[in-house]
């Protein structure tokens, strides 16, 4: 049996794509619109999702003309939107931006996107708000670029790679949060990486299975550093969403932090709640990929041992190939679970969301 | 309950402990600046030797960065799993509100009144000239 989503779920997790980079062109500064055609810039795609890979499009999404999937509203409304009675769903644009060593020009391609995710999107559906791109490789112009758009209450959230440049909660990443603290936008945390550093901890893997994979473990390396460092101490009202995280891995990792941190409390001070109760008020996980847990009851014991039945947001992934059909909710849930994930929780995560939405 | 001579004051320098039993309970008291102290010697986590831990001050943060000292010399770490109590109250500081461990009221007699008693003294001779470490249970 498959859950019959109520209508006016909240999808906190879907895709469009840019088609190509000539569609960012009018969105360019005149400066960096010549550079990519004067250095024949054709293309600004990461590895993260190989454009053949069965994940990075569900074969019945992928257009027949061969075309960039999902990077059509026509697409989206018909993929993404109407089958789940979906009344908002949140965009958040994977693009090359993080992986560029030029500061200033991943800088004028953040611009680019979000302004064409502006125009091209969201003037165009009313379904639909977005997460600000920022080249987190220099947290000062990530900060100029939330405060261009912060005016534009559509934007609802930040969006962060999990694999930059250095732990995310390093405090040289501080002024993001005080940013967005101060908007009113939470900082989404997605699967992917700059590739400066290796997508494991322990070096290059060979295949793209590992990398994928090891997704879950840089998510556990920043859960742990965002609440090491006292991000959430220095910024109570932060809320920080996980995005195709997985969160099967979520409760054996806070035990395994909560016991380490019992221990070595005095090297971090300012931790003054168990970790477990940090992620309860700050920290929230969308729902797609869920991980493959054997039946039924395998997975309500996940939800369990979260001991919380608000911190999973409802989310598609679309167009990734995480499920068929329409079931994007597993078998089995609590209808009353189900509800909180798909409506209640992301109002609650995306505070933005309740000055657009009646 | 009754009043136990567990050991003559002079044993346990200020910044030192003994381990002690009492009715086969064993207890570690610890000298803090001439003042003393009886703690269980079982962490509450899984049982360890409290009297082995290490000594140190307690560190508290108002926010990040911001390291507040103040307790030196008064908390106690377990040496097994580095979980931190005050000698003083057996106050934990991860979840104080879950874990604490026994204390027990250590009291300095003079010897010319133990003597006279009542103490339980099995294993301490005492003399009139020393001061002694009671403790009731």
């Amino acid at each position: 049996m498959t859950h019959i989503i109520q209508p006016g779920a909240i999808d906190c997790d879907i895709h469009p794509n840019v088609p190509n980079v000539a569609a960012l062109l009018p969105y360019m500064e005149d400066h960096w619109r010549e550079q990519v055609i004067v250095r024949g810039i054709d293309e600004l795609a990461s590895i993260a999702y190989p454009a053949n890979s069965p994940l990075t499009c569900r074969s019945d999404w992928r257009p027949a003309d061969g075309s960039q999937p999902a990077s059509s509203l026509a697409q989206v409304r018909a993929q993404a939107l109407d089958p789940f009675a979906t009344s908002i769903a949140i965009a958040n644009c994977l693009y090359g931006v993080q992986l560029l060593f030029s500061e200033d020009m991943a800088a004028a391609y953040a611009r680019a996107v979000n302004k064409w995710m502006a125009a091209e999107w969201l003037d165009r559906e009313p379904r639909l708000r977005a997460s600000i791109i920022v080249a987190a490789q220099n947290p000062e112009l990530a900060v100029d670029e939330i405060e261009r758009c912060a005016g534009d209450k559509r934007f609802v959230q930040v969006l962060l790679l999990v694999s930059g440049d250095q732990p995310l909660g390093k405090r040289q990443m501080w002024p993001i949060y005080a940013a967005a603290q101060r908007h009113g936008l939470a900082v989404g945390i997605h699967a992917g990486s700059s590739y400066h550093n290796p997508p494991t901890s322990v070096g290059w893997p060979s295949y793209y299975t590992e990398d994928y994979v090891s997704q879950a473990q840089a998510f556990q390396s920043q859960l742990t550093s965002l609440i090491c460092e006292g991000v959430f101490n220095k910024f109570p009202d932060l809320k920080v969403v996980f995005l195709e995280s997985g969160f099967t891995w979520v409760p054996a990792h806070l035990w395994r932090l909560t016991k380490f941190w019992r221990g070595l409390r005095m090297e971090i001070p300012w931790v003054d709640r168990a970790p477990a109760d940090i992620v309860r008020s700050n920290v929230r996980f969308s729902l797609q990929p869920v991980d493959g847990p054997p039946d039924r009851d395998s997975l309500l014991r996940i939800f369990d041992h979260l001991q919380s039945d608000e911190l999973i947001l409802f989310s598609t992934d679309y167009p990734h190939w995480q499920f068929d059909g329409n079931a994007a909710i597993p078998d089995g849930l609590p209808a009353e679970l189900v509800r909180k994930m798909t409506h209640d929780n992301p109002r609650a995560t995306y505070p933005r969301l309740l000055e657009t939405v009646a | 309950m009754s009043r136990h001579v567990v050991a003559a004051a002079s044993e346990i320098a200020p910044g030192e402990r003994k381990l002690v039993s009492v009715r086969g309970r064993p207890i570690a008291i610890f000298n803090l600046d001439g003042e003393f102290y009886g703690m269980l010697n079982r962490c509450p986590h899984q049982g360890g030797p409290m009297c082995e831990g290490k000594i140190t001050g307690l560190v508290t943060a108002p926010e990040p960065g911001k390291y507040d000292y103040s307790h030196a010399g008064a908390i106690v770490r377990c040496p097994w799993h580095g979980w931190e109590f005050n000698i003083r109250t057996g106050q934990s500081y991860c979840e104080p509100e879950r874990f604490k461990t026994r204390t027990y009221p250590v009291e300095v007699a003079d010897g010319a009144a133990v003597v006279e008693g009542p103490y339980v003294a099995e294993r301490i001779a005492v003399s009139v000239e020393e001061r002694y470490l009671v403790v009731d249970l």
